[in-house]
């Protein structure tokens, strides 16, 4: 075990799989020499070659449509689009040819790829540099949608998505990148998608979150449990596909239930878990299921702290389920 | 527009023909395009009397299709467009395997997902699965080329498109690309006139579409798209550039729709008549029939046995595909994923029960408004 930030546990992640098997290539802007602008391919480079390690062009749909071809041609792609935010070029090589592409041919030609992408807020990045579009994806069958919130879990889940035989979305959440640190197995492990982890057990409230949301959520928790409420706090790690059975018996284990994201409120991913324990656990339910999220705004800038869920919009919404 | 290759003279001799192809691959080539004749044919037909849906006719273009296929090998990995068939059944797809996606059936490589004429193989050719977007494959070809190249096989890949695929994202991406990287790749746009309505004047301002090659670092060919010997000798080159480490071809070839883009088109309404005579002089297919004429390898018995041959084949086709049972409802839900995931199974298992419980949904007729 050594203890690794969540960006040295990605940055393990690669290395280790490259060194395992040599179909694994990263590539993307500014991802070799200088090791991508967030240093989470860094020595990639030096250590595997330009040949498995490399810059391309500004071309979001160029890369992510090469990690296609490259896939059906034998390698195993790992590509990195700089922030989440620019990826919608390619999200028509996303959502029409990854992820159709076991369906259209009937298993001929499949895409085992994996896209990482820092994503989300609290970095002061503006509109275009704090996005959260895990929803827009999330909602396309036949990708993989996988969010780590911790150092073990952003190894652990990177290695299964590059091991995975289906295209992955890997969304980094950015300010969990130096400000979390935990230890991490040393060597390859891998943690299997569709899982959920079990943050914090308790039996009054469920809380269900991922990525940048889980701190804030374990920080809301235990104030809550200073005032007597003990939170269920589920990480959901993958959303695509989802554990859904694991989320509706933590739902009915307490029949109270928050949400958290940092993305839009409408048509949010939080609707999904609301609609699925409402269709499947409604008779277990003492609350309203009640969702903390983002505003249905475009991202501010210097207002970004009031608009991602905080610690104090967590503990008012488990506070009130708690009270129904 | 940069000069354009041609081999054939009007007198359907080739003075210049390096005889790359020998007797019996001519003949097979000649025959290919037979055979696209005769599958879009028979397609027309059961588009029109309701028995499938929606086809994409070929008429004109049989050149550029087959004598690009002839250049390469069946390793190579092509990066069809949707008029592209000829290039599989070159390499020996069957027309049967074909007809069952245009039914739509079980027996289909999609399992009836895909709408008619978005052909997969992978063997006895890579031909790769047809998507409807206009120029997204075009990076695939890139990338595809990148890892033959990484893995140490010196196969090509071949990406081919209309001169509407030359706007989208996807050119501008993939040659950017390849050339950077100096992939072994080969762009071939078939500039065949129109993009659905629109005419190749309307599609860019530039002096053709070859020029454009320029910019991105590698060679831009412009060939006869109706002489099947030109196109094979310009795929032939740059499959060579290409394997030898050479990098990326742009090869425009200049061809004509002599048909709609598709069965549910009518391009009466936006095709000057004068100018499709003006091709129709010009078919591909006379063409080439002149050349084995002139050289000593068609005689009208020939042309019986080919067309009858053809004819026979894509019938018997049609008549198994259309025997064959549509898919199963389960195929709805299974290659999503490799694995079927859990709400997966139980959507399924819920259209299953219902199916049991108040009968098989109606499969529907209609077609497809493009």
């Amino acid at each position: 075990m050594t203890t690794l930030t969540l960006l040295q546990a990605v940055n393990e992640a690669l290395h280790t799989k490259m060194r395992e098997d040599e179909r694994v290539v990263v590539f993307g802007e500014d991802v070799g020499p200088k090791g991508g602008v967030f240093l989470a391919t860094e020595g990639l480079t030096q250590e595997f070659g330009k040949q498995r390690c490399f810059d391309t062009p500004l071309s979001e749909d160029g890369i992510v449509g090469a990690a296609v071809g490259m896939a059906v041609n034998g390698l195993l792609p790992v590509c990195e689009i700089q922030f989440q935010d620019f990826i919608f070029p390619a999200f028509d090589q996303i959502v029409s040819e990854a992820a159709k592409l076991r369906y259209r041919s009937g298993g001929q030609y499949t895409a085992p790829m994996v896209i990482r992408t820092p994503y989300g807020g609290g970095i002061r990045g503006g509109l275009y540099h704090s996005q959260s579009g895990e929803a827009y994806f999330a909602h396309t069958p036949g990708l993989k949608v996988v969010i780590p919130s911790t150092p073990h879990d952003a190894k652990g889940l990177l290695i299964a998505a590059i091991e995975d035989p289906d295209p992955v979305l890997f969304l980094e959440p950015k300010a969990l990148y130096r400000s979390v640190k935990g230890e991490v197995p040393e060597g390859s492990y891998s943690v299997d998608l569709s899982t959920v982890r079990t943050v914090r057990e308790g039996s009054d409230v469920t809380v269900f979150c991922y990525g940048a949301m889980v701190p804030v959520c374990e920080k809301a928790a235990a104030k809550a449990a200073e005032g007597g409420i003990e939170s269920h706090v589920i990480d959901l790690r993958t959303l695509l596909p989802l554990d859904e059975e694991a989320v509706l018996d933590a739902a009915r284990s307490t029949g109270r239930v928050v949400v958290v994201h940092e993305a839009p409120r409408f048509c949010g991913y939080g609707a999904e878990i609301s609609a699925l324990i409402a269709e499947n656990a409604i008779e277990y339910m003492e609350a309203p299921v009640r969702r903390v999220t983002g505003f249905d705004t475009p991202f501010p800038n210097t207002l970004e702290h009031h608009y991602m869920p905080d610690e104090r919009r967590v503990l008012d919404a488990i506070e009130g389920v708690a009270s129904f | 527009m940069t000069e354009m290759l041609t081999m054939f003279k009007a007198d359907g001799s080739a003075p210049d023909f390096n005889g790359a192809l020998d007797e019996k691959a001519l003949i097979h080539c000649y025959r290919t395009m037979l055979m696209v004749r005769a599958f879009d044919d028979i397609c027309m037909k059961l588009q029109r009397s309701g028995r499938i849906g929606f086809s994409i006719p070929n008429k004109g273009v049989e050149a550029t299709q087959v004598g690009a296929a002839s250049a390469l090998r069946a390793t190579d990995f092509l990066f069809p467009s949707y008029r592209d068939f000829g290039m599989a059944l070159h390499h020996g797809a069957k027309p049967v395997d074909m007809m069952h996606n245009m039914f739509g059936n079980a027996s289909d490589s999609a399992r009836g997902r895909q709408m008619s004429v978005h052909f997969s193989f992978t063997d006895p050719v890579r031909f790769f699965s047809i998507s409807s977007p206009i120029g997204t494959h075009l990076p695939h070809a890139v990338g595809a080329a990148y890892a033959a190249q990484a893995l140490g096989k010196d196969d090509v890949s071949l990406a081919s498109f209309g001169d509407g695929g030359t706007s989208s994202a996807g050119f501008h991406s993939a040659l950017n690309l390849a050339g950077v990287w100096k992939a072994p790749v080969i762009f071939l746009c078939q500039n065949n006139g129109w993009a659905i309505s629109l005419p190749a004047s309307g599609q860019t301002a530039s002096d053709g579409y070859a020029i454009k090659a320029k910019a991105y670092g590698m060679p831009g060919v412009t060939v006869d798209g109706n002489d099947l010997l030109a196109v094979n000798q310009a795929v032939s080159d740059a499959a060579k550039r290409a394997r030898g480490g050479e990098g990326p071809t742009l090869i425009e070839a200049y061809t004509y729709r002599m048909g709609g883009h598709s069965t549910s088109d009518d391009p009466t309404k936006y095709v000057p008549a004068e100018e499709l005579e003006e091709w129709a002089k010009k078919d591909p297919v006379l063409r080439m029939q002149r050349f084995l004429d002139k050289s000593g390898l068609w005689d009208e018995t020939l042309e019986e046995k080919l067309l009858t041959e053809c004819a026979d084949e894509v019938a018997q086709a049609a008549k198994v595909a259309e025997a064959t049972p549509g898919p199963t409802l389960e195929t709805i839900f299974s290659d999503v994923y490799e694995t079927l995931p859990l709400h997966l199974r139980r959507q399924g298992e819920q259209a299953f029960e219902l199916a049991e419980r108040k009968g098989g949904a109606d499969a529907g007729g209609g077609a497809f408004p493009l």
